[in-house]
């Protein structure tokens, strides 16, 4: 929720303007109004979604009053701008909205705007959300409260699209919408209405069009390429197994791959520093920082939030940012500045089971590393064929300032120090 | 060029209903019945009737058996049958004669008589005063419905003492000993009315439970409750001969291979019933009914003849005046082009003994069947505060919701008014609901509904009051 500051411009109405949600935000679009004009809305109450190229946002009433509806749906609003009107001389509807929880100053109050709770920006087509003008059923309104979900984030499955408990749950957990068992003894089934084979067109929305835009973008722009390697995970694991009860206990979060990794990375982007940086018109942008962005998966789709200085944090860290970030993409609470920046990024595909796949850049990066699928194979060492747990790596670059040379030694790099961790440790 | 745009042959729930909606819709539409009378056997035989009946019976018991509890005493309690007779009919009458109205009101034209097929836009009428005449139409939608299964063989029909619901709905005076083959529905029903009334009553049941498709605590529970009122149950027991025997009928069933020999006054045979279609002329078209007498059509009620529907219960599905309203509804709106639809989870089955049962969704056993991982709330009336003022605490309500989702997959009540309290439960089901839904919605206090709220909370093993 985003609380807009106020200001009186008389002393009956107050107005609703375009927040400030991010440094990199300029303007956003009105996705939906949830009430009209002329609707008597309570102080918090959810009164707008706005979608900004980064994120959706929330804009709540800092005021109760009847609203005026400025600018409409569809509309570009600029930072700053007003988009509606609150005539705080309005009095509830009988029966309807309550008075303001908190008494209103009697001064024109200067309310420090907190801190805006956004919704990641998702890569994946928006879901179907509950018209917001459908109230919400007692366990969803319950749920959604206790755990700070926003109902318009989650998708609907019942009667017209409606929220139930069951896609709340399924919202949590980040999975997809929970198919209820049909509860019908066997019967004939004539539930499917005229015209069976129908088809569904809905306005893509500012966010999934900036993404698509962005992702065209980064393949018309950028000579992409991939370069493919394969890692024997046998050390990593075997660590792993060794350390992870004591690494669990001292630092409360498990021990996965992405340390190892995201250590392995850094160390290899020191060593290749054109990885690291980008193009910015005729120059190269040289970056002797490491911001890793780790490709999350969330109900809303992929989101990328950055590690900041990754060189400078420690396994556990790391860890634990991967764990919190992970967290808060599942329950769509990472906010703008979390999403942004990034110098090289990181992506898993492995957890949905994928072997091997070429991951696009995330520009204005240069190069993406893509993990995969551990398996048992095969390989031969030292002449013989022995089983080991192998996963195949990819690294998609920008041709335009990678070499050939430099991106297969830099993936050759993560290859040495993953499968012989001890490097990362000696530095070679 | 078609005089109609479209003909329902049958005027029962499915064809009337289905007729009313196409005049809404702005359709040219007839419906062709041959009973005399609109509403089907749901109006003139059925439902209605029974309910008459059955309500009728209920305030004898009650005066009779329940009313000194509340400290009402009665110096004589008497009953006269034809009276009761008359008050049913009376009530069949004026509501099939409201069909009609509500005809005229909507443009359906009222063709009586028995409807046979010439060829798929024709039908040929044999009117009630002996004239035949044709009608065409672009569209045919047969709603002829069902009639009860006779046991030819064994225990044929003769229209007095071995006998349909038909026939047991006008009894002219009370049997002394009533034999009910077929612990359904309509068994329990008619049985209980002429049980209230006097009539000792045995049921004979080829299962081992009584209302089979209920949920099986249901089936107990009501069996429990029916013996406590005095009628008699034979389960597991096979029905082999059904005939007179001078004045009285001698019933021959099998029970563990042994053979049972029951004398009594009259039998009802209360089996099950069966799809409806003789003389509809079905070859003409080229239809075949299946071997269950049922016609088998595509989601959108289509036979294998693209301009002729069918609907209720001539097609699969629950044989309920409800299910058959909703899909002649549905027909009408598909064949106005519009999308026609039907929800047959949530389609509700009630039975009108006392206390009542009634249901939505799958019962325990089909959940288990089904390998649903699901949790349960049952909590009984007899701890509900309105249950005890009524004098009327007998049953439960259980409440089966999926253990993730918590989603309502099935509600089963026994217990008073239960043909009333399943609405919100089918409503919930409607949309969704989860059992907490139903728990955290205010039910007024004190009611009979707060059984089902604390029986969703229960799922979640949280009841208030219980």
């Amino acid at each position: 929720m985003f609380k807009v500051s106020r200001e009186v411009i008389d002393t009956m109405a107050v107005d609703v303007k375009m927040p400030n949600v991010g440094e990199s935000v300029q303007e956003g679009v009105i996705h939906k109004w949830r009430f009209k004009s002329g609707d008597f809305v309570n102080r918090d109450d959810v009164l707008v979604e706005l979608e900004t190229d980064k994120a959706t946002v929330e804009v709540v009433a800092e005021s109760s009053g009847a609203i005026e509806i400025i600018k409409k749906q569809g509309e570009t609003v600029a930072i700053g701008e007003v988009m509606a009107r609150i005539d705080t001389s309005a009095t509830a509807p009988a029966g309807g909205a309550k008075p303001a929880a908190a008494p209103a100053p009697s001064a024109v109050p200067i309310t420090p705007p907190a801190p805006p709770t956004v919704t990641a920006a998702p890569p994946a087509p928006p879901p179907v959300t509950q018209a917001s003008s459908m109230p919400l059923s007692p366990a969803v309104r319950r749920m959604t409260e206790e755990h700070g979900i926003s109902p318009g984030s989650v998708h609907g499955t019942g009667k017209d699209g409606r929220i139930t408990k069951g896609d709340v749950i399924a919202h949590m957990e980040g999975g997809a919408p929970a198919t209820a068992p049909s509860p019908a003894p066997a019967m004939m089934r004539a539930s499917v209405p005229a015209g069976v084979r129908t088809e569904r067109r809905e306005q893509m929305s500012l966010l999934r069009r900036r993404i698509a835009e962005r992702l065209v973008h980064a393949q018309e722009t950028a000579a992409i390429l991939t370069t493919f390697n394969e890692i024997d995970m046998s050390n990593v694991m075997k660590i792993r197994n060794d350390y992870k009860d004591k690494f669990k206990e001292k630092y409360g979060v498990g021990l996965g791959f992405m340390s190892f990794f995201i250590k392995a990375a850094v160390e290899a982007l020191k060593t290749y520093p054109a990885v690291n940086g980008w193009i910015d018109g005729n120059d190269i942008v040289y970056h002797d920082f490491y911001d890793i962005g780790v490709a999350v998966s969330s109900n809303r789709g992929l989101v990328v939030p950055v590690i900041k200085d990754a060189d400078h944090l420690s396994m556990a860290e790391l860890e634990m940012a991967v764990g919190d970030y992970g967290k808060r993409a599942r329950d769509g609470k990472l906010s703008v500045d979390e999403m942004t920046g990034g110098t090289f990024t990181v992506s898993n595909g492995g957890v949905f089971g994928s072997l091997m796949s070429t991951p696009i850049l995330n520009p204005p990066q240069s190069a993406i590393l893509g993990m995969h699928k551990i398996q048992e194979r095969p390989v031969v060492v030292n002449g013989e064929i022995v089983i080991r747990p192998m996963m195949y790596v990819a690294l998609s670059y920008d041709h335009r300032i990678i070499d050939g040379k430099e991106s297969v030694s830099f993936l050759v790099k993560i290859k040495e120090l993953v499968e012989d961790p001890t490097r990362l440790l000696v530095g070679v | 060029m078609a005089a109609y745009d479209v003909i329902f042959v049958g005027g029962g729930p499915a064809g009337y209903t289905g007729a009313i909606r196409a005049g809404q819709l702005g359709l040219n539409v007839a419906c062709v019945e041959f009973r005399g009378s609109l509403g089907g056997t749901c109006l003139n035989v059925g439902c209605i009737p029974s309910k008459a009946l059955l309500q009728s019976s209920e305030f004898f018991h009650h005066a009779q058996h329940k009313s000194a509890e509340h400290g009402i005493k009665y110096q004589k309690v008497e009953f006269d049958v034809a009276q009761m007779m008359k008050r049913k009919d009376g009530i069949v009458s004026s509501l099939t004669k409201g069909i009609e109205g509500l005809f005229k009101k909507n443009k359906v034209t009222y063709i009586k008589g028995k409807g046979t097929f010439v060829n798929a836009n024709t039908i040929k009428v044999a009117t009630m005063d002996g004239s035949v005449e044709e009608h065409t139409a672009k569209s045919f939608v047969i709603s002829t419905g069902s009639t009860p299964i006779e046991l030819k063989a064994i225990a044929p029909f003769d229209g007095k003492d071995i006998v349909s619901s038909t026939e047991a709905l006008c009894f002219e005076k009370v049997p002394e000993h009533l034999v009910v083959i077929g612990a359904g529905v309509i068994g329990l029903e008619m049985g209980s009315v002429w049980l209230r009334l006097g009539s000792k009553v045995t049921v004979i049941e080829a299962l081992d439970r009584v209302l089979p498709p209920m949920d099986a605590a249901v089936s107990a529970e009501m069996k429990k409750i029916l013996e406590k009122q005095g009628m008699e149950f034979m389960l597991s027991t096979k029905l082999t001969k059904a005939e007179k025997s001078g004045k009285k009928v001698k019933v021959t069933a099998e029970r563990d291979g042994k053979p049972v020999t029951i004398d009594c006054d009259k039998v009802l045979v209360a089996v099950g019933r069966r799809a409806y279609t003789d003389g509809l002329g079905l070859e003409a078209v080229g239809l075949a009914p299946r071997k269950d007498g049922k016609l088998d059509v595509n989601h959108h009620y289509q036979t294998a003849v693209a301009n002729i529907f069918a609907v209720g219960d001539v097609i699969d599905g629950p044989m309920l005046a409800h299910k058959a309203d909703e899909e002649g509804v549905a027909v009408a709106e598909i064949i106005a082009g519009k999308p026609g639809h039907v929800n047959y989870e949530a389609i509700p089955n009630v039975v009108y003994t006392w206390p009542e049962v009634a249901s939505v969704g799958m019962n325990e056993e089909e959940a288990k069947a089904k390998g649903l991982n699901y949790k349960t709330g049952k909590v009984p009336f007899m701890a509900n505060g309105r249950a005890r003022a009524f004098g009327e605490t007998d049953g439960f309500v259980k409440i089966i919701a999926d253990a993730k989702t918590d989603r309502i997959i099935g509600a089963h009540i026994i217990g008073p008014n239960a043909s009333e309290l399943i609405a919100e439960l089918v409503i919930g089901v409607e949309f969704s609901a989860s059992a907490e839904d139903i728990g955290r919605s205010s039910h007024a206090h004190p009611t009979l509904a707060e059984v089902m709220k604390e029986a969703a909370l229960a799922v979640d093993k949280r009841s208030l009051n219980f």
